[in-house]
């Protein structure tokens, strides 16, 4: 048989398939059902039905605000988590990051002079401000990052072992930086300023109903609502997923490779920097201990939400849902009267459940 | 080596013959150890990919270079996004990207659906947007390496037309590859390469497929 009678039939059979009945197709109810962050939010709404029947004060607002408030600084640290993650990286060191960032604003507003640091800083007045803490808190975080970033994306170093030895190197910085003190004897008038921040509801604002949410959470909602436009709408957005798709296709067609992943683990640590900034505000003091074991929770949270840690996929409001879930199962878990020790194993069991339920989810797909 | 404005040229020659090299140095992957390129009469030198594709030069490489997570249309325009907006502020525009993609696989005759992901298609789908990607920029050239290779023989007759429509909007086609049907079935000159030097280059209607066989092999010297 000829290659042109080949053609033909090609064409024939093409033809023959009609193009009303393609299976791939999918409608909006079904790509909402293959959606990991829908099943999720279906999770969360059944558990809260279920505490709110069981235990009533589950359903208090007191409850609510505080469980809001607790996630948001995961939340807030899964969301910068997740363009990395969908580059096919991963960031370790976003714990001992909050760490650093704490102390870096810790010492800013503390009341004392700092004896390794040069006179005249001691000094001046504007360099113990509330917003000196904030922006050398979210440079530090940017380093940090850039940092990261750049070893992996210039040098070719794995983003694991990167991140891994970042991890350690940060805490031990925020440990001798802080002298192995925690920190809490701030400057009254900027440190009010700063705790409100972290601390404050409804940014000052009184809203209709006398709700009440706390700051990190609406910074929480803004920031998923944020990160779900430029995932979807931007270009950057679109160069994340190209290069966790195939990183090679993305440099052959013109991305900026390198330039977008050092960009997504400085946005990683800087949400980081914010969540410590966050955190310290609300706490009132500073600790160099912040955020250890955090880079598991926030990696958790975005894979329950449906990212890919083989890269490619995963969504803003999966990280944040995925956060919500974490942080709902362990407060049912302290309601139910369970040792707060068994907390882990039942998240634990929670991130199993996410991956394997995207296998099953990846199997029907091929 | 000469290429005509739609004109479909062949270029074989066994593993290690430089095919590969050779238009991965046109394309602009690889620096030119010797030699020049001229477009249209004018020299031309390429450090990057991005150059060659400004000078009108587009490549479809062998593993095709598409992101399997990304939609057909996110692919067409990977890297050279179109977007709207206001002042500073641009955002993907999706519409026009599916409708420009709708477009271009219309033009090459495939079914491919814009908004479908890569990672469901099959391998001539997957050529036809990896072709279409080059239509983007309306090139001068384009230059294919092995599209045939991995691919049922449907879906090998859908790429072989695939490359006439190329030819025929007077594109000047560069076809590496290993199987002699595909190359007497859409190119007008085939040209040998052994060792890294070229034997042959010669109008597929003065040669015949015992022939390039010959030359590949090394049986018959030089044509």
């Amino acid at each position: 048989m000829s290659l042109e009678t080949q053609a033909s039939i090609g064409q024939e059979i093409a033809s023959l398939r009609d193009p009303g009945l393609d299976a791939r197709e999918k409608t909006f109810i079904e790509r909402v059902f293959a959606n990991q962050a829908f099943w999720v939010t279906i999770a969360l709404v059944v558990m809260c039905g279920v505490m709110s029947y069981w235990q009533p004060v589950f359903a208090t607002e007191d409850n609510f605000f505080n469980i809001t408030r607790n996630f948001a600084f995961i939340g807030v640290m899964a969301l910068g988590m997740t363009p990395v993650i969908i580059t096919g990286g991963i960031d370790l060191s976003v714990g001992s990051t909050m760490g650093l960032v704490a102390i870096v604003c810790g010492l800013v507003l503390l009341k004392q002079p700092i004896h390794y640091m040069p006179g005249w800083w001691n000094a001046a007045a504007w360099t113990h401000s509330w917003w000196m803490a904030l922006m050398l808190g979210l440079t530090a975080g940017a380093i940090v990052g850039w940092v990261n970033g750049v070893l992996i994306a210039y040098v070719g170093l794995p983003p694991f072992v990167v991140t891994l030895g970042m991890l350690s190197a940060v805490r031990s910085l925020a440990v001798v930086l802080s002298e192995n003190r925690m920190l809490y004897d701030f400057n009254p008038n900027q440190a009010a300023t700063f705790k409100q921040i972290g601390g404050g509801e409804n940014f000052g604002f009184a809203l209709p109903g006398g709700l009440r949410l706390s700051n990190p959470f609406l910074i929480l909602v803004i920031l998923t609502l944020a990160l779900g436009l430029v995932l979807k709408m931007s270009s950057w957005g679109r160069h994340v997923f190209a290069i966790g798709g195939n990183e090679q296709a993305a440099n052959l067609t013109g991305v900026p490779v390198r330039r977008v992943k050092v960009q997504a683990y400085v946005l990683c640590s800087l949400s980081a920097a914010l969540a410590a900034i966050l955190s310290v505000g609300w706490s009132g003091s500073a600790n160099n201990s912040l955020g250890q074991s955090y880079e598991l929770l926030a990696i958790a949270s975005a894979v329950i939400g449906g990212a890919n840690l083989m890269g490619g996929e995963g969504t803003a409001y999966g990280a944040f849902i995925g956060s919500a879930l974490i942080f709902v199962i362990r407060n049912s878990l302290l309601m139910a009267g369970v040792d707060s020790n068994w907390q882990g194993l039942f998240v634990g069991a929670f991130i199993v459940l996410a991956v394997v339920l995207e296998k099953v989810r990846g199997r029907r797909r091929e | 080596m000469l290429l005509e404005p739609g004109e479909a040229l062949g270029v074989m020659g066994d593993n290690g013959a430089g095919k590969s090299t050779l238009v991965k140095i046109i394309a602009g992957n690889f620096p030119p150890t010797g030699g020049e390129i001229r477009i249209e009469g004018q020299s031309v030198h390429f450090s990057k990919p991005v150059e060659a594709r400004e000078k009108g030069i587009e490549i479809v490489y062998q593993d095709l270079a598409l992101c399997d997570n990304l939609s057909a249309a996110d692919n067409v325009f990977l890297g050279r996004e179109i977007k709207s907006g206001i002042g500073p502020i641009r955002w993907l525009n999706h519409a026009a990207m599916v409708k420009r993609a709708g477009e271009l696989f219309s033009e090459l005759k495939s079914e491919t659906r814009p908004r479908h992901l890569v990672r469901q298609m099959s391998g001539g789908q997957r050529q036809a947007v990896a072709i279409a990607r080059t239509r983007l920029s309306n090139p001068k050239i384009v230059l294919m390496d092995e599209p045939t290779a991995a691919i049922s023989v449907r879906q090998v007759a859908e790429v072989l037309d695939l490359i006439r429509r190329l030819r025929d909007h007077g594109i000047g086609v560069v076809l590496i590859s290993h199987r002699m049907p595909d190359v007497f079935a859409v190119c007008d000159r085939v040209m040998v390469m052994r060792r890294g030097r070229k034997v042959a280059d010669k109008m597929i209607k003065d040669s015949s497929p015992e022939e390039v066989t010959g030359l590949i092999t090394g049986a018959i010297h030089v044509a």
